[in-house]
């Protein structure tokens, strides 16, 4: 028997929630006000009216049309290309025999804890010797795959696919292509959506590896336009958080249409006795 | 015929993708960091001659980058110990019957979904010294505005809210799932026994989810040596501060390799930082196989 929780821990939860949502509830208010507004003596504490003026200023000050643009075709990439190629390997490595199955899924774990930044010197190298230097390619090409993604799916694949299902298609003259893309695909789509949602956001908010390779005035992502806008010797507040609630809109909006599978994803969807 | 073929050749198939761009995008960058780090090497024109260890004996006698490794080491200890400490007390409230679970656990989780330069902008904001909303609650206290970046214990207090604010309720929901998973007859036979709430989630829970709090501690760890983006627009120029007083090792490498364009000194401190994220991913798995051993 678990109780339910009493009063003071209520409080304290709520308290977590406020502060969860604060920073972004501030955004807000700064986003809609002027900077005189701002710098008054007490700031104002609820949203006012100016946002869709300093919306338009945003646009004005930085290419924030080609930044969205940008930041979706990279993304958009990166993920549907991660979910197909990583429950392609997920699938191998959860159920089918091969010489070196082992080592090479050794290799994925052990890369999983390697930070990719750590050889971001040579990388700028060779992507600039492939010419693709302020070019999307430089951040879409090395995300094509992740080995988070090929460990994740190997798992949901051992959960989800039984391999007797696996086996009894290949009897039926089923090749393995054929496998991968009528039993296996469909039947992971709960996971599958997961990461793509993680994999969308963590593409959506790279920083660092598009801020060496891309031009944040001539191939922005949105993080690169959002940073060029606060990188003047002042800062406009009110401006540069106009952009970052624009840029993070999308991000709030996916996560409300699937926040439910997401947390499920991650906590598991056990239900408590 | 192609049955075989099918058979044998198309699992190596499958899995290629992965290990081709894990290759070229993983493990040559690696190696060729290494090799760099043993020459002067500039970013733009290539290297300039062999010089073997010069790179590292430069680094370890360079003040500069004992300030970078003191901060990044500070900064990862301020925002660590209460993340986690605050995480696993919110996850045991989560732990209990609650009405619109899914909902809780969303508005916990959000904060790790936002844009890192987002955080930081409104952070930076809120910690503004003319118009931010801490200066000014902290004004009702009779304080005077207050420069956040000008030293480093306040700055680093600074950056280090932006990853607390950012991870606790990721870990929450992580020490939530560990929770989750320890039989709950243990808790009822604890219960039964007499034992206090504090005594059953000291006895039965905490051990029941020691492999997560200590993978949670290593992967703040890296995670932590990697600090760029918070500290990097955490205050105006790029080289975090004045002073450098909250100049992270990453921040130092990125100065060096791509404003300064000295690749192989960049290579070096790139090599020293695997070192150190290599000895931490040693240190779990031989904790954790202890650890499991044990249980």
């Amino acid at each position: 028997m678990r109780r339910a929780p009493g009063v003071l821990a209520r409080a304290a939860l709520l308290l977590v929630v406020v502060g969860s949502l604060f920073p972004l509830y501030w955004s807000i208010v700064v986003a809609s006000h002027d900077n005189a507004a701002m710098s008054a003596r007490v700031p104002p504490l609820l949203p006012g009216g100016e946002l869709g003026h300093n919306a338009h200023a945003v646009f004005e000050a930085v290419d924030f049309q080609a930044a969205m643009a940008n930041s979706a075709i990279v993304a958009g990439t990166v993920t549907v290309s991660n979910v197909l190629l990583s429950t392609l390997a997920g699938f191998a490595f959860a159920h089918l025999v091969f010489r070196g199955r082992r080592v090479l899924f050794g290799l994925v774990l052990g890369s999983v804890l390697v930070p990719a930044l750590l050889g971001v010197v040579p990388m700028f190298e060779l992507v600039s010797g492939l010419g693709w230097y302020g070019r999307l390619e430089a951040v879409i090409v090395p995300g094509l795959v992740s080995a988070f993604g090929v460990f994740w799916m190997r798992q949901a694949c051992r959960e989800a696919v039984p391999r007797e299902l696996v086996d009894a298609a290949r009897v039926d003259g089923c090749s393995l292509p054929r496998v991968y893309w009528h039993v296996v695909l469909p039947a992971l789509r709960p996971n599958a959506l997961v990461l793509a949602m993680l994999t969308f956001l963590t593409s959506w908010n790279d920083f660092f590896w598009p801020l060496v390779v891309l031009d944040p005035v001539e191939s922005p992502t949105v993080q690169l336009a959002l940073s060029h806008l606060a990188g003047g010797y002042y800062t406009d507040y009110p401006l540069v958080l106009t952009g970052a609630v624009l840029g993070t809109l999308p991000v709030v909006v996916l996560f409300a249409l699937l926040a439910r599978k997401l947390v499920t994803g991650l906590v598991g969807g056990r239900v408590n006795p | 015929m192609f049955a075989r073929l099918d058979r044998k050749v198309t699992p190596y198939l499958f899995v290629a993708p992965f290990f081709v761009l894990f290759a070229t995008f993983g493990v040559y960058p690696l190696a060729r960091t290494a090799w760099m780090s043993l020459h002067r090497w500039d970013l733009l024109t290539g290297p300039v001659r062999f010089s073997g260890l010069a790179n590292y004996a430069h680094l370890f006698t360079d003040p500069l980058f004992y300030n970078a490794l003191a901060n990044t080491a500070s900064i990862f200890v301020v925002s660590t110990v209460p993340q986690l400490a605050a995480a696993l007390g919110i996850a045991a409230l989560l732990d209990r019957p609650l009405r619109g679970r899914t909902a809780w656990h969303g508005a916990v989780l959000l904060p790790n979904l936002v844009p890192v330069v987002a955080v930081a902008l409104v952070f930076t904001q809120l910690f503004g010294r003319d118009q931010g909303f801490v200066t000014w609650v902290l004004t009702w206290f009779g304080a005077d505005p207050f420069d956040w970046q000008a030293h480093a214990w306040s700055a680093h207090l600074g950056v280090a809210v932006m990853v607390i604010w950012r991870w606790t309720g990721y870990n929450a929901l992580l020490y939530l799932a560990a929770m989750q998973a320890v039989p709950r007859e243990l808790h009822e036979a604890a219960a039964l026994d007499g034992a206090s709430r504090a005594r059953v989630f000291r006895s039965v829970t905490l051990p029941g989810i020691r492999p997560t709090l200590l993978f949670t501690v290593v992967v703040s760890a890296i995670g932590g040596l990697q600090l760029f983006t918070e500290p990097r627009l955490f205050g105006v120029g790029s080289s975090g501060g004045n002073d450098r007083q909250f100049q992270t090792l990453v921040m130092y490498l990125y100065e060096n390799g791509f404003e300064r364009f000295d690749a192989g000194y960049a290579a070096a401190i790139s090599w020293v930082l695997f070192a150190l994220c290599a000895v931490l991913a040693s240190v779990n798995a031989v904790l954790v196989r202890r650890l499991v051993g044990r249980g």
